[in-house]
């Protein structure tokens, strides 16, 4: 295995065999998951395109696929893993990004293998769609820095052990310019986890409340006043989650209308037929619109359609749960549970139709607004010039709030 | 469902193809140029259609042995994007993908009139309606008796300036395809909504025709040639899309008013992101069309021609809307302009919603994927 080559000269092949000898070593029969996932990582194979020691090996990060495809071939998935797509998805590229070495070490090995969740503190009451009006305020006296206000819509706080936060350093200077990017522990004195209970009737989300939460400046990520640079890495990996498995037709809510639609005639109208025929049409052409997508990933020459896909998502989701209510009449009007509760995982699918109607009402608001889309693929994609701003050049202390 | 994973991307040699396809049409066929000649009594600009067919453009899918590109229909629907958005006034869908595709199914009767129409030398098409959906049956409109054919189809495409037409019929011994000279028949020009695809009006009072296909074949070889044409359309809206939504972006960008350009103003810019997203699904939706449409022709084909149908009718079914809506949103946002005669945009918006009742509407379609996916319409 030493001769083999490394770094960006390594190709897929050699990826599948550095995963056969890694799993004729490792067996996961045997082998608890959270050993054989820290092995993982120490072999290089938990993310290809980082650098070795850190989980990677310094290979391009379109092969990143080809490893987790040769695990799960080869009978290796690993399990319990919804809690992490916080520390997966945005903390750990992050992390990668502008850590120090020191907190590379410490914070990536245990992100992989779940013994740590992550949770992000950015959006708060009065900084939704603009997070860079965000108050929350950190002074700093001496090595550390005191950190006071409210966070929001904050998934897994509950659970977890480290946080992202983004909080203001400056008011005296313009919005984007007085803002530092640190790793929380929420285990500090200080920090106020409780549950938002949302439109569904359970809470899968907090608001945290910072009271004089006290972070060394050994936690800093990035420099004083480079917090938005930094928060762009998190948020530009938030859009990138395409995963490297082709879809198969008629899948998510789509299936479960067509199903419906073929199990109960009682149902059918030819309004409801025609509506089903149009989402149907359209859930493909989403479909199809990832796969495209994922085989320009595949090659290395990722699109900038990835920014349409989670808009597409969240008007179909919510316009085939709207049709499945309509579908089944008087049965639409009934709810299963209102009930309070933190739900764990995904269970989505096996809720009640009602459920699906209300809980996609907020995949249009979560992780960035179908307006906001709009506006970035408008700007970035189309090249078209930005509305005039009247924010840009003010301290945000004289901000209207 | 087991549906078969297709590349929807673009290979090089197809960018290539792309590429001269596109200088040629920039340099002999600017739209403005287009919009010049769309009140002569010849549209077709066979002038054009002979340097397209020079560099491979008739005959993409025809063997080499009979003069064609030996290529696939995932070129012909790169090609057909092009023409789409140059609204080029060529007898490509006509030519080169109904009547060849049906003389392709119709075996070795055929061999002459495929050089002849691969090499750019002469152009046919097939005589059926253009409004035609590929799962409406075999037509009768024509029937044939001792060789001799007679009958009147209204609104062929590419017709008026076909030397051979590939012509449905049914006799005694049932369904035939029938290859007639165009001096045979009688045809007569319509006023089309679209400006640059001329229709007309083929009427047969007893010409001589030469049957190439015969019963069961001549069925498949029509439905094949249908759904080839409604993929291969699918293709050319999508190109249609595309010059309206680089068109109006391009407006939006210089277009000041109210001090500022319009495509600064959120109610213009949401316009445009939604319409860049519908065309990139497009995109991804005619790819997938144009290779289930390639794999027809494959040995064996049976699984396939299934598959093949499915994504022609998803993709008439979503991009028909798509290049309608990219060209009336062209024409709102470029306003008065938009509206003149002088602007060629509304040749694009002609086009669009012609081609949207080309070879079945989105609803006829959406009512074929109906059956083919198991989604059944009420009983009555």
């Amino acid at each position: 295995m030493t001769t083999a080559p490394a770094g960006a000269s390594l190709d897929a092949s050699a990826l599948r065999q550095r995963v056969a000898d890694f799993v004729a070593e490792y067996d996961p029969e045997t082998t608890d998951q959270r050993d054989f996932l820290a092995a993982r990582f120490d072999a290089g194979l938990a993310w290809v395109h980082f650098p070795e020691g850190e989980g990677g090996l310094g290979a391009p990060r379109a092969l990143q696929p080809v490893v987790d495809e040769e695990f799960e071939r080869l009978g290796y998935t690993p399990v319990g893993r919804e809690g992490l797509v916080i520390g997966l998805g945005m903390a750990a590229p992050t992390i990668l990004a502008f850590g120090t070495p020191e907190q590379r070490a410490r914070y990536l090995k245990p992100l992989y293998t779940g013994e740590e969740i992550w949770c992000q503190l950015f959006s708060e009451p009065g900084a939704g769609s603009d997070l860079a009006a965000l108050g929350t305020r950190a002074v700093r006296e001496g090595d550390a820095w005191t950190v006071s206000g409210q966070k929001v819509w904050t998934s897994l706080a509950h659970r977890a052990r480290f946080a992202i936060l983004v909080a203001r350093t400056d008011p005296d200077v313009p919005k984007h310019k007085g803002i530092t990017y640190f790793i929380c522990d929420m285990s500090a004195e200080g920090v106020d986890v409780r549950a938002l209970r949302q439109i569904t009737g359970e809470a899968e989300f907090n608001e945290v409340y910072l009271n004089d939460v006290r972070i060394p400046d050994s936690q800093r990520l990035g420099g004083e006043g480079e917090g938005w640079r930094v928060a762009q890495t998190t948020l530009m990996n938030e859009r990138v989650s395409i995963g490297g498995h082709p879809e198969p037709r008629e899948g998510g809510l789509i299936s479960l209308v067509s199903q419906l639609w073929r199990e109960r005639p009682d149902l059918r109208t030819p309004g409801l037929h025609d509506q089903l025929l149009r989402l149907w049409v359209d859930a493909e052409a989403a479909r199809l619109t990832k796969e495209r997508l994922r085989q320009q990933l595949a090659i290395g020459q990722p699109g900038p359609e990835g920014s349409a896909a989670k808009y597409s998502f969240s008007r179909l989701n919510q316009e085939i749960s709207g049709l499945e209510l309509e579908m089944l009449g008087a049965e639409g009007m009934t709810y299963d549970d209102w009930t309070f509760r933190r739900p764990e995982g995904v269970e989505f699918t096996k809720r009640s139709p009602g459920f699906h109607y209300l809980r996609s009402k907020g995949n249009s608001i979560e992780g960035g607004t179908t307006e906001i889309l709009r506006n970035i693929i408008a700007e970035r994609v189309l090249g078209l010039p930005s509305e005039p701003r009247t924010d840009k050049d003010v301290a945000w202390k004289d901000l209207p709030k | 469902m087991s549906e078969k994973r297709l590349d929807l991307l673009y290979s090089e040699v197809e960018e290539e193809l792309r590429a001269s396809v596109r200088s040629l049409l920039e340099d002999k066929s600017p739209p403005e140029s287009v919009l010049a000649r769309v009140e002569d009594d010849r549209i077709t600009d066979t002038a054009l259609w002979k340097e397209l067919a020079e560099i491979g453009v008739a005959g993409l899918p025809v063997s080499e042995e009979l003069g064609g590109a030996g290529a696939s229909l995932r070129e012909s629907a790169v090609v057909a994007e092009e023409l789409g958005r140059g609204v080029a006034p060529v007898p490509f869908m006509g030519s080169a993908v109904l009547a060849t595709t049906a003389l392709l199914e119709s075996g070795d009767a055929a061999t002459q009139e495929l050089e002849a129409l691969a090499g750019g030398e002469s152009t046919g098409t097939l005589v059926v309606g253009f409004a035609r959906a590929p799962g409406s049956g075999f037509p009768e409109a024509v029937q044939e008796n001792g060789g001799k054919l007679r009958g009147n189809v209204g609104g062929v495409v590419d017709a008026l300036t076909a030397d051979v037409l590939v012509v449905p019929a049914v006799g005694d011994s049932g369904p035939g395809l029938y290859v007639v000279p165009a001096s045979e028949a009688t045809v007569t020009p319509v006023v089309s909504l679209d400006l640059t695809r001329p229709l007309a009006d083929v009427s047969l009072e007893g010409a001589a025709g030469r049957r190439v296909a015969s019963g069961a074949d001549a069925e498949r070889a029509l439905r094949h040639a249908l759904v080839t044409g409604a993929a291969l359309l699918s293709a050319e809206q999508l190109g249609v899309a595309q010059w309206a939504l680089d068109a109006t972006v391009d407006y939006a960008k210089t277009r000041t008013q109210f001090g500022r350009p319009i495509g600064s103003f959120q109610a213009v810019k949401h316009r445009l992101a939604d319409l860049w997203i519908s065309v990139s699904q497009a995109r991804a939706v005619v790819r997938s069309a144009a290779s289930a449409a390639a794999t027809l022709r494959e040995p064996g084909a049976g699984a396939e021609a299934a598959e093949a149908e499915i994504n022609a009718s998803l993709a008439q079914a979503f991009v028909s809307s798509v290049a309608v809506k990219a060209a009336e949103e062209a024409l709102q946002l470029h306003g008065g302009i938009g509206f003149t005669w002088e602007h060629p945009l509304h040749l694009f918006l002609k086009r669009a919603k012609s081609d949207a009742l080309a070879l079945g509407t989105a609803d006829r379609h959406r009512l074929a994927l109906s059956g083919r996916v198991d989604l059944p319409a009420p009983s009555a």
